[in-house]
């Protein structure tokens, strides 16, 4: 993080309601470009209804959203996809049957003119997909491979870089390695590292603790949809962590009981 | 986190795939293999009975085109993700509404052309607009239009012109532009100079002695050729053509990713509704008359001849080139087993048969491209 630097967006005092249900009671985060900001929080903190807000699918009830330094409305997902905030959901927007490289391109397709007729850009798609790839650290054997032949990691990897090459200044991660083993939970947390070094603002939901502290710079935690305060990398340990998101007492008397190995 | 950055080269758990298992991810392989061996039988069992002379290959040739140009518009919008099941009531009524206007009203042949293209092809819109609206699956919206539209196609002639056939437009598509596009031919005098050259042959006696008795390629099968190159060059070398893919491959995320897919699948039953009446257009051209049953099944056929092509029943997967084979080998097994003198009837159970097997070969392939177990 580069404390010099201007934050990219900056969410101030965020309220969101849902007729009586208040999920959002004033929320204050800020990334800054080429920062990891992770937001922790346990089921139903508030997180996703955050990251929506973030992206434009819920209008926050309260609160300001300032993007570059500019007062941001968003009316819907496209204007904040096209602002360059980018989502790579848990439902990834990924089709099994096609291949890579129709994927990468899919909503965006490279167009060749021929005369007046517009054809799809097979060789261009092909080889950005194939660069693009290999810049994430997967070779693929060869751009027509199905997505559905790819491993779950791999599938991450592939949305994180279609979301990277396609422009997007925040990239939002919506806990990524939740469902992933070990070792692709490792290639994408080294994803998340490489498109952190190209500027980008990446924004990591998670619920859990080591594979934040993996990668991340700053950490807030979320909890019954208030922030329980922003924490610089190395002022907070695991355990604090862990703390936080579960609302301090109930996981240490729980800890406790499981002889420390929650 | 530095050793895990580096993705192995090749990773030892996946087998090299054989050049084998590749071929047989392409849709068009079981298409291609079953061609070769339809027409290996035939040339077997039916090589001296006339079904590869000129009249013979024309024969076939026409009921494979017929299969093509529907299975062109169900092929595309499989690949959506959604079936149409009033085709075949459609070519009746298409056919129908150009009988109406053309004897009833009395209108330019031309003229009852165009409107029926447009009022089809709106119908088509229609039905796909209740299917995206209402999200109920397309099965059932299309198969209401299958009674709706089959029962006008009986309805209004018999209200009109108290028959439920229509005949005398052969006559009034005398000299008329439109009409020669759809029941015209076409290389006239290619034919001729190969009946005069004795390649093919010609007519012994009679009026026409001297001519050949295949003296042309009826507009039919351009039609066919036409739609099967355009469709596949649509799909594969296009934007759009990506689009159908992601539509019938998972809405949704085709959606998340800014594919208009409502706009794609209205569009697929525009086509397939155009295909249609492309159909229905030559029949009446052809036959000079218009009856309340023509393309009954048809629907079924048509997808028939998509899914033994390669497209996968649950869309996203399959391909043109795919659908044309599938209904060329239907075109050539319907006729050849007639040159074969064996019972038409039989004809049911080889479709069923192969059928079945092409379903379980496509969903064993899907297996393969998903990696599914």
């Amino acid at each position: 993080m580069n404390p010099e630097h201007a934050p990219i967006i900056e969410m101030k005092n965020i309220e969101k309601h849902f007729g009586s249900v208040i999920a959002l009671a004033g929320v204050s985060v800020d990334v800054f470009p080429g920062e990891c900001h992770c937001l922790l929080g346990d089921n139903g903190a508030g997180k996703s209804t955050f990251i929506k807000t973030m992206s434009g699918v819920h209008k926050p009830t309260h609160g300001e959203i300032f993007f570059d330094g500019q007062p941001m409305h968003f009316a819907d997902p496209r204007d904040a996809i096209s602002a360059g905030i980018a989502t790579v959901h848990q439902h990834l927007a990924m089709i099994p049957l096609m291949s890579v490289s129709r994927n990468f391109f899919m909503g965006n397709e490279p167009i060749k003119k021929v005369g007046p007729l517009k054809f799809f850009d097979h060789d261009f798609a092909n080889r950005v997909t194939m660069e693009e790839m290999k810049k994430m650290g997967i070779n693929l054997r060869g751009p027509d491979q199905a997505v559905g032949t790819l491993s779950g990691g791999e599938r991450q990897t592939v949305a994180i870089a279609r979301a990277v090459y396609f422009g997007a200044k925040v990239l939002i991660l919506d806990e990524p390695t939740s469902a992933l083993g070990v070792r692709q939970t490792a290639n994408v947390l080294a994803t998340i590292d490489k498109v952190r070094k190209q500027g980008i603002g990446v924004v990591f939901i998670t619920h859990n603790v080591r594979h934040a502290l993996a990668v991340g710079d700053r950490f807030t935690v979320l909890n019954r949809g208030k922030t329980l305060g922003t924490a610089q990398r190395g002022q907070i340990t695991p355990d604090e962590l862990q703390d936080l998101m579960a609302g301090g007492q109930e996981l240490v008397a729980l800890e406790g009981s499981l002889g420390g190995t929650v | 986190m530095s050793n895990t950055a580096e993705a192995p080269a090749s990773d030892e758990r996946i087998k090299e795939t054989s050049a084998l298992r590749k071929a047989l991810i392409r849709p068009e392989l079981g298409g291609i293999c079953g061609t070769v061996i339809v027409f290996v039988l035939f040339a077997i069992f039916a090589g001296d009975s006339g079904m590869f002379n000129s009249q013979g290959v024309l024969n076939w040739s026409v009921v494979s085109a017929q299969f093509m140009i529907i299975a062109v518009g169900a092929c595309l919008l499989m690949i959506a993700g959604e079936f149409d099941l009033s085709v075949g009531s459609m070519i009746g009524f298409a056919g129908m509404m150009i009988a109406i206007f053309t004897i009833t009203l009395g209108w330019p042949v031309w003229q009852a052309i165009l409107v029926t293209f447009v009022l089809c092809v709106a119908i088509g819109g229609l039905n796909g607009f209740i299917v995206v609206r209402t999200g109920l699956p397309s099965f059932i919206v299309t198969l209401a239009f299958l009674f709706i539209l089959r029962g006008f196609t009986i309805y209004l002639p018999q209200l009109i012109e108290r028959k439920t056939i229509i005949g005398g437009i052969d006559k009034a598509a005398e000299g008329d532009w439109l009409a020669a596009l759809f029941g015209g031919k076409i290389l006239g005098g290619l034919f001729t100079w190969l009946g005069d050259a004795g390649i093919i042959a010609v007519f012994e006696r009679g009026n026409r002695a001297g001519q050949p008795v295949v003296d042309g390629i009826p507009m039919l099968i351009v039609w066919a050729l036409l739609l099967v190159a355009l469709g596949h060059i649509l799909l594969t070398r296009t934007q759009f053509g990506n689009w159908i893919f992601a539509s019938g491959g998972d809405a949704e995320s085709a959606r998340n990713s800014g594919v208009p897919v409502n706009r794609v699948k209205i569009s697929m039953f525009m086509l397939t509704a155009f295909c249609a009446t492309v159909f229905a257009t030559c029949q009446v051209m052809e036959f000079g008359s218009a009856g309340a049953d023509r393309g009954l099944l048809k629907e079924f056929e048509a997808i028939i001849a998509v899914v033994i092509g390669g497209a996968l029943l649950t869309g996203g997967y399959g391909s043109v080139i795919g659908a044309a084979l599938g209904a060329l080998i239907f075109g050539v097994v319907q006729q050849g087993l007639f040159f074969a003198n064996v019972e038409s009837s039989l004809f049911r159970v080889f479709l069923g048969v192969i059928l079945l097997f092409a379903v379980v070969l496509n969903t064993y392939i899907r297996r393969m491209i998903t990696g599914e177990r």
